[in-house]
């Protein structure tokens, strides 16, 4: 780091757009937040979210903030492929400066950039961990993928990650189904960065965990991106947690990115009604 | 009433109609031409029940003539019930000769073992296969393991694997353990044992895997690669019988059954029993040669 | 001789209540001023007069609604932070700029050493002293007890609070600082230190802008002062 400013983005989303049904030419002009509704008055298909553009620097922390039917939880599951894109473009640039058109790859490239270049973290652990695995064998899972085949090698990376994300590693070969759900978490987490990617997307995980367990997870989540300086996105409802852990933030509404800024800024300065409301709403 | 030769007879030759062994061998042609991928089949209505080898018995009859020599064994033994049963079946559908040699079949249908003998280019080996899906127990669900396949998206098998090693010390499989054809598709090669798993690979004979119930065929054609599946510091291993040799022949270097005796003794003897009956008699034998049998012959001369 | 670091040229800022039928709250207005390098503004005036708005305009914090603030910064060149890009401001922040606000914003399970250290993260221009001997170097000078060094800052007393984020500000050593109430609720012993620290900083060729009620803090530590009132500036004082 010589102090320069890093122009290049690692992330690059352009229009990125999800329609559940049908839809004509009106539908994404009749829907959004100015009409305070998703679906399309003609067609009644439903707009999930539409024209998301943004860009995401190495390193850097993006909140995806918004309420139910915001479309926050959308975006990024197009982005881990979990959800196919109606329409949009998403890039992702290599360390080699190529450029990568996300959507646009076979289900076997997908699935290669998923392993080697993305972690996600689902609200729901069910999602994310296979509970018929052991904590150890769902990170294992993750090593295979990414081509380490000696049992020695995995079993001693699992218990570096699960130290890390401050896992009992006696509980290794434990299933999931008996941790608590803080700890799942922190399993999940674990998986996440196993094979230590550039961009980790991290979508509600602390929401319905107790507030001591949620303080844990938040802080060992900043203390890991510092420490490897992983580009995150970080979808939440709730502001505290974009608060804590987030550089720069979108709030969405009803599909649309309605205001974006520095997070500070959005949490002091608001400009859009929507974001003013949010922001009061603060307990 | 049709009055022509083929409508006199009661069932056709082999039992199956025409078209349908023309379906099966068309779909046996395809699995040959990919090995280890599994081929859905008609499976049509035989008189045994499913889970009885129905799968085994259609190839069988759709690719047996009048020329051919039939064999059939159950767990290594041509004289076991069910054996018997099937091969009196065959017979009486197809008139052709049946036997007991391994060296004189031309095709021969097996249930959960490889012949102890090596089979030639001439021979076909048929197994009855009761779960052909070698992904199964890992995922529930076909619509995922054919992606799964598809894909070559095999972590899962794999953790199942380390699972194994993690909770017994050992990729502990009895019967069935997972390979992979060709480097492309993991495939179940039935329930044989570890001592069979070698000879798959590199073969002069066809393999043929018929599984009725499933509604499966696949193949492996000769000379092609067939590995265990293992990790780099756990290997693959076949069981062990040195240090308790076979009590009718005194052989430790073939595939033993463990039996027990009246007074509750426990004793071995070979499991096929062709090859049995021949090392009994003191004829040649043509056993198969890969490197985990000549390792531990190896180990037994030193 | 003196390289100005920041200028701000017709700065304004206004509050628009969307929830309030748009209704608008002017904060600031016609803001012309100019730090240069390795000097001390202090910023005065009444409470609500908009001296605390006008150090978030320039940190970012809150987005001004006209004029420009021009800053000159050593990996970017000169740029206009009120229309510098988010990203930008992003990387100022973590290498050049430091905002230390009135009060310290708590994070949880982070102990007081954490906090201070947590100032030195990115940044590169430092000694070559491990971050955690510096710390507590820090903390030790500003005299907080050793014993709470681990502890939470959630449970200290306010000054003990804002002590420990000034020594935050001060260990990330910047070209520009930003401080609001550094010694307020300090008694005069730990006032001197912190004024004492702010200067070295000053020597190391910092620019500051200080926010004060304290007399004796401003005359202590400030080449010049600058008054606001109600949301703009009125006669400059020179100070001796």
């Amino acid at each position: 780091m010589n102090g320069k400013v890093d122009q290049q983005w690692l992330l690059k989303v352009e229009g990125l757009t999800k329609i559940y049904g049908s839809y004509n030419e009106n539908t994404v002009r009749s829907t959004g937040p100015e009409f305070n509704s998703n679906i399309c008055p003609e067609t009644n298909s439903i707009v999930a979210c539409a024209d998301v553009s943004f860009e995401l620097f190495p390193g850097e922390v993006l909140g995806i903030v918004g309420e139910s039917g915001s479309g926050k939880s959308t975006v990024v599951k197009q982005l881990y492929f979990d959800l196919e894109a109606t329409t949009g473009a998403a890039y992702l640039r290599k360390e080699d400066n190529t450029l990568i058109s996300l959507l646009e790859e076979s289900n076997a490239r997908k699935r290669y950039l998923r392993n080697h270049f993305m972690g996600m973290v689902y609200q729901n652990p069910r999602e994310g961990l296979n509970f018929r695995f052991s904590s150890g064998g769902n990170i294992a899972e993750k090593l295979i993928m990414a081509g380490m085949f000696n049992v020695q090698n995995i079993r001693g990376r699992a218990s570096a990650l699960l130290d890390r994300t401050e896992v009992p590693v006696t509980r290794m070969d434990d299933k999931p189904a008996s941790f608590s759900g803080g700890m799942q978490q922190r399993v999940q987490i674990a998986k996440a960065i196993a094979n230590n990617p550039p961009l980790l997307f991290l979508d509600e995980v602390t929401t319905g965990l107790d507030v001591s367990v949620q303080a844990r997870v938040l802080d060992m989540i900043r203390e890991l991106q510092r420490d490897l300086n992983i580009a995150m996105i970080v979808v939440s409802h709730d502001l505290s947690v974009i608060r804590m852990l987030t550089d720069r933030t979108l709030v969405m509404k009803n599909g649309r990115i309605v205001e974006r800024g520095l997070t500070d800024q959005i949490l002091q300065d608001p400009q859009h009604a929507y974001s003013q409301l949010l922001v009061s709403s603060l307990l | 009433m049709i009055d022509t030769p083929k409508y006199q007879r009661s069932y056709h030759y082999a039992f199956i109609d025409e078209t349908t062994k023309k379906e099966i061998r068309r779909k046996l042609l395809k699995a040959v031409a990919i090995p280890g991928y599994q081929v859905p089949y008609s499976s049509p209505e035989m008189p045994i029940a499913r889970g009885w080898g129905t799968g085994g018995l259609h190839i069988t009859l759709a690719i047996i003539g009048k020329d051919d020599v039939f064999k059939i064994i159950d767990q290594g033994s041509d004289a076991s019930v069910n054996a018997c049963n099937l091969r009196d079946f065959v017979q009486m559908t197809t008139s052709c000769k049946t036997t007991f040699d391994a060296m004189e079949a031309t095709i021969i249908q097996t249930r959960h073992r490889i012949t102890e003998e090596k089979l030639g280019k001439d021979q076909i080996m048929v197994f009855q296969v009761p779960q052909p899906e070698p992904l199964r127990d890992v995922e529930r669900y076909e619509k995922k393991t054919r992606e799964m396949h598809a894909e070559m998206n095999y972590a899962k098998m794999w953790v199942s694997l380390y699972e194994a090693y993690v909770k017994y010390g050992a990729i502990m499989y009895g019967a069935g353990y997972p390979v992979m054809v060709n480097d492309r598709y993991i495939m179940s090669p039935t329930p044989i044992p570890r001592w069979d798993v070698p000879n798959l690979n590199d073969s002069e004979c066809i393999y043929l895997f018929g599984a009725g119930r499933e509604k499966r065929l696949y193949a492996v054609p000769p000379h092609t690669k067939v590995e265990p599946l293992e990790f780099e510091d756990v290997k693959f291993e076949i069981e062990r019988f040195l240090g308790t040799p076979c009590s009718i022949t005194g052989e430790e270097l073939a595939f033993l059954d463990e039996l027990y005796e009246d007074d509750g003794l426990k004793k071995y003897v070979i499991s096929d029993s062709n090859y049995l009956d021949k090392i009994r008699t003191g004829q040649l034998v043509h056993q198969h040669i890969n490197k985990y049998l000549k390792a531990m012959a190896h180990e037994r001369e030193s | 001789m003196a390289s100005k670091v920041l200028e701000l040229n017709g700065l304004g800022k206004e509050f628009t209540l969307r929830i309030l039928n748009d209704k608008r709250i002017a904060a600031l207005h016609g803001i012309n001023l100019s730090i240069n390098k390795g000097e001390v503004v202090g910023l005065i005036g009444k409470s609500g007069s908009g001296k605390s708005t006008l150090m978030k305009c320039i940190y970012r914090t809150y987005l001004p609604s006209s004029g420009e603030i021009w800053y000159h910064s050593d990996a970017l060149g000169a740029i206009d932070l009120a229309t510098a890009s988010d990203h930008e401001i992003l990387h100022l922040r973590k290498q050049e700029i430091t905002y230390c606000a009135q009060f310290l914003s708590v994070i949880p399970r982070v102990s007081a050493l954490e906090v201070v250290m947590a100032g030195l993260y990115g940044r590169t221009n430092q000694s070559g002293v491990g971050a955690l001997e510096l710390a507590s170097d820090y903390l030790a000078r500003i005299e907080l007890p050793k014993e709470l060094w681990d502890a939470y800052p959630s449970t200290f007393s306010g000054g003990e609070q804002q002590r420990v984020n000034v020594a935050r500000a001060i260990i990330s050593n910047p070209k520009l600082l930003l401080i609001d109430e550094p010694t307020a609720s300090l008694d005069h012993k730990t006032k001197n230190v912190v004024i004492e620290m702010i200067l070295e900083l000053r020597e190391k060729g910092t620019s500051i802008l200080v926010i004060s009620h304290d007399t004796f803090t401003l005359e202590r530590m400030c080449d010049r002062m600058v008054e606001l009132q109600q949301g703009t500036i009125i006669t400059p004082l020179i100070s001796v």
